[in-house]
């Protein structure tokens, strides 16, 4: 059969068009079943214990975080900081959040800097918004950690295994070299549980859910008090409300 | 035939040499067995068929990750239909084959290969 110039194009219109369909079908589905994860921070019920750190620990017993004294080589998944830590170019002087620490944890994006820059795509999101890592990729360049606007991130300069002290092997542990933060407990809400710092909070201040969903405790939560979020600014997106 | 000495003790030095590794073997007792890894006790069947877990149970593993990491699936379905869940400690380690030393080093060591996933990976036996 002998395909005239017309036809030719005009086939490459039809599956193009074709193809324009598929993807926008693709669309529709992933907005009708949207699963968005996001955290708020009930400011107020934090500050009631300054002093707590239960979600610190359990995070860090969770996933096999090292304890390193040298606060230059330190690991953070998540961590308590100041106000002026927290929320850089906030300058409200008298707002309540200064009165207590804040809880800072990695802010999940929408439009993640560090997933832009990783030159292998250790650092990826995923489709229910998580910002996640696959270890296994990780090169060691330390890009992320320049782009987050957060300081989200820690990097292995020592091989962190005997600076954990319980390691618990459901959780693999990290190398020298590696990058590593906070997962939104990814493997626990796989498995249907809430993450290791919301279960373990005794003021119950961390709300977990899906944003995407107007009828989820946090939605509503989100739609009833007044919440900040850390450096709008940026761009980002983050996906961690502090409630004032 | 004055030389005979220095011919036969040149010949005796030259078979030595030649079967010096024959020698070696045998001081170090070298033999010809393979590796022989503990078998699970109590499990008859792995997740796949016990020639493609020789040949490939880096390919699978290497599946497993990223079934696990990238899609978010941590439920294998083996081919007859049996569930498993994705981990190499809480699985692998924890239902079948108990300490990697036991099992994975074995072979391993056998062939001389050092796979990094023990590097963060953790064995069920306290270090």
């Amino acid at each position: 059969m002998k395909i005239s110039r017309q036809t030719f194009l005009q086939m490459g219109l039809r599956m193009s068009g074709v193809a324009a369909l598929a993807a926008a079908a693709k669309r529709v589905v992933a907005a009708v079943s949207k699963t968005r994860w996001a955290m708020a921070v009930d400011t107020a019920a934090c500050a009631r214990q300054p002093n707590c750190t239960k979600c610190i620990a359990a995070c860090h017993q969770a996933h096999n975080v090292p304890t390193i004294p040298d606060p230059r080589h330190e690991i953070r998944w998540i961590a308590k900081v100041t106000f002026d830590q927290a929320f850089r170019g906030q300058e409200d002087e008298y707002s309540p959040l200064r009165a207590a620490p804040a809880m800072v944890l990695c802010n999940h994006c929408d439009d993640p800097a560090c997933v832009r820059v990783c030159p292998t795509q250790a650092t990826f999101k995923r489709e229910d918004g998580i910002v996640a890592m696959d270890f296994h990729r990780c090169i060691g360049c330390r890009y992320c950690m320049a782009a987050c606007p957060y300081g989200s991130r820690s990097f292995n300069w020592s091989d962190p295994r005997p600076y954990i002290h319980n390691p618990i092997p459901e959780f693999p542990t990290r190398t020298k070299g590696v990058v590593e933060k906070c997962s939104f407990c990814s493997e626990r809400l796989g498995a249907g549980r809430p993450p290791a710092c919301v279960e373990s909070c005794p003021e119950k201040a961390l709300v977990f859910g899906n944003v995407a969903d107007p009828g989820s405790p946090i939605r509503q939560l989100l739609g009833a008090r007044r919440h900040i979020r850390r450096k709008p600014e940026a761009g980002t997106g983050p996906e961690v409300y502090y409630i004032v | 035939m004055r030389d005979r000495g220095l011919i036969w003790s040149g010949l005796a030095l030259f078979l030595a040499f030649l079967t010096l590794p024959v020698w070696h073997n045998l001081s170090a007792h070298v033999t010809a067995k393979g590796p022989e890894p503990v078998l699970p006790k109590t499990q008859k069947q792995c997740v796949a068929p016990v020639e493609f877990m020789k040949s490939s149970h880096m390919s699978l593993l290497l599946d497993w990750r990223d079934s696990a990491l990238r899609e978010g699936s941590r439920d294998y379905t083996t081919a007859d239909g049996r569930h498993y869940q994705i981990s190499l400690t809480s699985t692998c380690l924890t239902e079948c084959h108990g300490a990697k030393a036991d099992f994975c080093d074995r072979c391993h060591t056998y062939a001389a290969v050092s796979p990094p996933c023990w590097d963060c990976h953790l064995d069920r036996s306290p270090r």
